[in-house]
């Protein structure tokens, strides 16, 4: 009963936090709310006529929402990066962070379903997909393990987190035996929920640009790059407007974390494009496509030479020891790494996959204004969530939100 | 009666409850009565109910009361009719007792609608629940419509397995089969869907599909090309029907790899996953004109399909059932479509395949489609 109260009084006192702030702040959340506004306009279009809004085909089948769903799911999986240190190596320069990157991975994981659902034909039937009164096709489908880790990692980052911060909340220290278990079954976790989605694509016969096997690998490192990327992003913003004090040493442990992934996406890169361009098979073609073109069809090329050259430019950077410890370069290179991973594990992914299709027809694919609308909401939505998680953690850490305060 | 006692040695049952029908049905099968056999139609009322009893509820009948309360084996069939009950009940409650102004007719529309939404995967359903869900489609259509179709959930045959041979040197490209195939099986008119594609491919560069045409609009057969059709290519070993999350597609016993529209949730995993470009999405709402309409339509095939689904070639599951061909073979005014029964030894197809020389497409893949290729 007791707890129910403190519970109560957290709900209320989170509600209080997050709806009081400086103009600044909402400005923003009204911002973000404009733009889900818009986003929730374009879903129902896309609700009322069908997935033909969007520029999907029978050619080039997943798009925009497929590409963004595969991207989060390393973003959410980067929490781990985090986590492990801390509550496993106990390594406290990273308790600030830890938080700050389970919410990031919590709001990650809600944009991750709600890509998946706003690609789907029929959302009104979704149901036949909740084991027990559907029929789920377990072990069979990779997409029914990735519904089952995806949600279970959502779990672990809402559980975990809440019971620290309940704990703080009421003055109390969190009991490492409560939530060092699932510290370390989250670690496993993460590494699944990005394995699992790289299997979605890496199991299919039919695409050949897909089935090879260093896509899982490539999908962990471009994650543990770009997520901690986000991360450093988002503790440089937080640093500025809020007194949440956050360490440079923090800040420069989770930078030595991106390098060292960046460069082992970077070495997996060249063996792939090795692998592609140095004895080309009947299986290239999808590579050719991405990076030169085929039959004078060349949308993909200015994404791909964008990625490219920024990747490269981010990893070079941050490999030297004196810039990446400038924080100005620091947080340039993590914002065009973020941007260079989104486009090659988005667009630069899932798209070629499909080009040529299994007969060779070149059909290409252009996002439509409806799903670039649907798109921005549910970052939208995420960013929202996130603020929202941000906001009341901080206001505990900082003490700022007590129980029984008043 | 039972068939235990005709066994020629001892054995001892410890344990084993015997599974004794008191029906006059030997063959032990507990729904669908004895493949084909004649004595069905012998069967006594009593026997009938006794035999439906026993396919409803099965072996429940022989546990004592210990095992009936708890042992009660819950599959995921059962589970879902019984939820499926609960619901309808409440849903039967409140549109009978809400609605006071409305009529009988959409009373029973909203009825069906509700039971159509909630009812369970066709795959898993008795014959019984197919006939129900075929009956409410009819009569939803009727209701809407003011029109009668005929729909069809006969089931695949035994000692039927079909097959489909496609002969390159007779085909010419004229397309026949593609629209006799868009008219059988009322796809959308306004995407122009196809299940059909030929490929329009030049002499003397053997298969090259890079090269290929699949989408002309000139005179055929044109100087120097050879044309090869592709379809769904029905594999023994499907890929779209692995990767499913809700098993909403399968391969049915007589060789079919067949959608349930109504189940399946729209993520093209499937299409994905094909490498025969065999499937085809509802990206709009499906358009037939309705003078166009074929009323003579299967749970399966080419019943009416909604937005939000995939679709495919069923071999016009239709007419394979019904023992004649698919509209596109019928259509074929070359002959270069061949089609039958691949148990059967009598068959073309098993002409086909034993006396020329034949290959499928894509064979290192292992999906062993029952789809060859031959020349003559």
């Amino acid at each position: 009963m007791k707890r129910l109260k403190v519970f109560g009084s957290l709900v209320k006192d989170s509600l209080d936090t997050i709806t009081h702030g400086s103009k600044k702040y909402h400005l923003w959340m009204a911002l973000l709310t404009f733009v889900m506004l818009a986003g929730m306009y374009c879903y129902s279009i896309q609700l009322e006529h069908g997935l033909s809004v969007t520029g999907m085909t029978d050619r080039v089948s997943w798009g925009l929402y497929i590409s963004n769903f595969t991207f989060l799911v390393g973003v959410a999986a980067a929490a781990v990066m985090l986590v492990m240190p801390t509550y496993v190596l106990k390594d406290i320069d990273f308790k600030q962070a830890v938080l700050i990157g389970e919410g990031l991975a919590v709001a990650a994981l809600i944009m991750c379903l709600a890509f998946v659902i706003a690609d789907m034909g029929g959302p009104s039937v979704l149901w036949h997909m909740i084991p027990g009164i559907g029929v789920f096709n377990f072990p069979n489908s990779m997409l029914t393990w990735d519904v089952l880790v995806l949600n279970g990692y959502l779990f672990l980052n809402i559980t975990i987190p809440f019971y620290i911060l309940f704990r703080h909340y009421q003055g109390k220290e969190a009991k490492r035996s409560v939530y060092i278990p699932g510290a370390i079954l989250s670690v496993f976790w993460a590494v699944a929920i990005h394995l699992v989605t790289a299997f979605l694509y890496q199991g299919l016969q039919a695409r050949p640009f897909w089935n090879n096997a260093l896509l899982g690998p490539r999908f962990l490192a471009s994650a543990f790059a770009a997520g901690p990327a986000l991360i450093i992003l988002v503790l440089a913003i937080i640093r500025n407007f809020t007194e949440f004090k956050i360490q440079d040493k923090t800040i420069k442990k989770i930078a030595m974390v991106v390098t060292v992934a960046a460069q082992i996406n970077l070495i997996m890169l060249i063996s792939e494009l090795f692998k592609e361009f140095y004895a080309p098979t009947h299986h290239s073609e999808s590579a050719y496509y991405l990076f030169f073109g085929l039959d004078g069809k060349d949308a993909l090329l200015p994404w791909i030479w964008t990625a490219i050259p920024l990747n490269v430019l981010a990893t070079v950077l941050l490999t030297f020891h004196k810039l990446r410890n400038n924080f100005k370069v620091l947080f340039f290179c993590c914002f065009i790494l973020f941007v260079a991973i989104w486009i090659e594990k988005g667009f630069g992914l899932i798209v070629p996959g499909f080009i040529p299709g299994p007969y060779g027809k070149i059909a290409e694919y252009m996002p439509t204004g409806i799903e670039i609308g649907v798109t921005l909401g549910i970052w939208a939505l995420g960013a929202f969530v996130f603020t929202i998680l941000a906001k009341t953690a901080i206001g505990i850490e900082l003490g700022k939100l007590k129980y029984k305060k008043k | 009666m039972s068939s235990n006692n005709n066994k020629k040695w001892f054995s001892l049952n410890i344990g084993r409850k015997e599974k004794t029908s008191s029906g006059s049905c030997s063959c032990g099968k507990s729904s669908g009565g004895c493949g084909g056999s004649s004595n069905a139609h012998h069967m006594t009322n009593e026997a009938f109910t006794e035999a439906a009893i026993n396919a409803s509820i099965g072996e429940e009948r022989t546990k004592d009361g210990f095992e009936q309360v708890f042992d009660v084996k819950m599959d995921r069939r059962s589970a879902f009719k019984k939820l499926t009950a609960s619901l309808l009940i409440g849903a039967g409650a409140v549109s009978t007792s809400c609605s006071v102004i409305s009529g009988d007719e959409s009373k029973e529309k909203a009825q069906i609608d509700w039971e159509e939404q909630f009812k369970g995967n066709y795959k898993l359903m008795t014959d019984k629940e197919k006939e129900a869900t075929v009956d409410r489609l009819v009569r939803s259509y009727q209701l809407r419509t003011g029109k009668n179709i005929s729909m069809s959930s006969k089931n695949a045959e035994e000692d039927v397995l079909f097959g489909y041979a496609f002969n390159i040197s007779k085909c010419q490209g004229y397309m026949d089969c593609v629209n006799a195939c868009v008219e059988e099986n009322n796809q959308d008119r306004n995407s122009q869907m196809q299940y059909i594609r030929i490929h329009e491919m030049k002499d003397g560069k053997g298969f090259n599909f890079n090269e290929a045409d699949d989408n002309y609009y000139h005179e055929v057969p044109a100087q120097g090309h050879f044309y090869m059709g592709t379809q769904c290519f029905h594999c023994d070993n499907p890929p779209c029907v692995e990767v499913c999350p809700v098993q909403a597609t399968w391969r049915e016993d007589d060789g079919l790899v067949v959608v349930d529209y109504d189940w399946c949730v729209g993520c093209r995993y499937c299409m994905a996953a094909c490498p025969y470009d065999g499937r085809r999405f509802n990206w709009s709402k499906p358009e037939v004109p309705e003078s166009e309409i074929n009323h003579n339509q299967h749970y399966l095939g080419n019943r009416m399909r909604k937005k939000g689904v995939m679709e495919k070639c069923t071999f016009c599951v239709q007419r394979s059932r019904a023992g004649k061909n698919p509209a596109c073979v019928e259509a074929c005014p070359t002959g270069a479509r061949i089609f039958g029964n691949l148990l059967d030894p009598d068959s073309t197809i098993r002409w086909v395949l034993e006396n020329k020389k034949v290959f499928r497409l894509k064979e290192d893949l292992g999906t062993e489609p029952k789809f060859w290729y031959f020349m003559d």
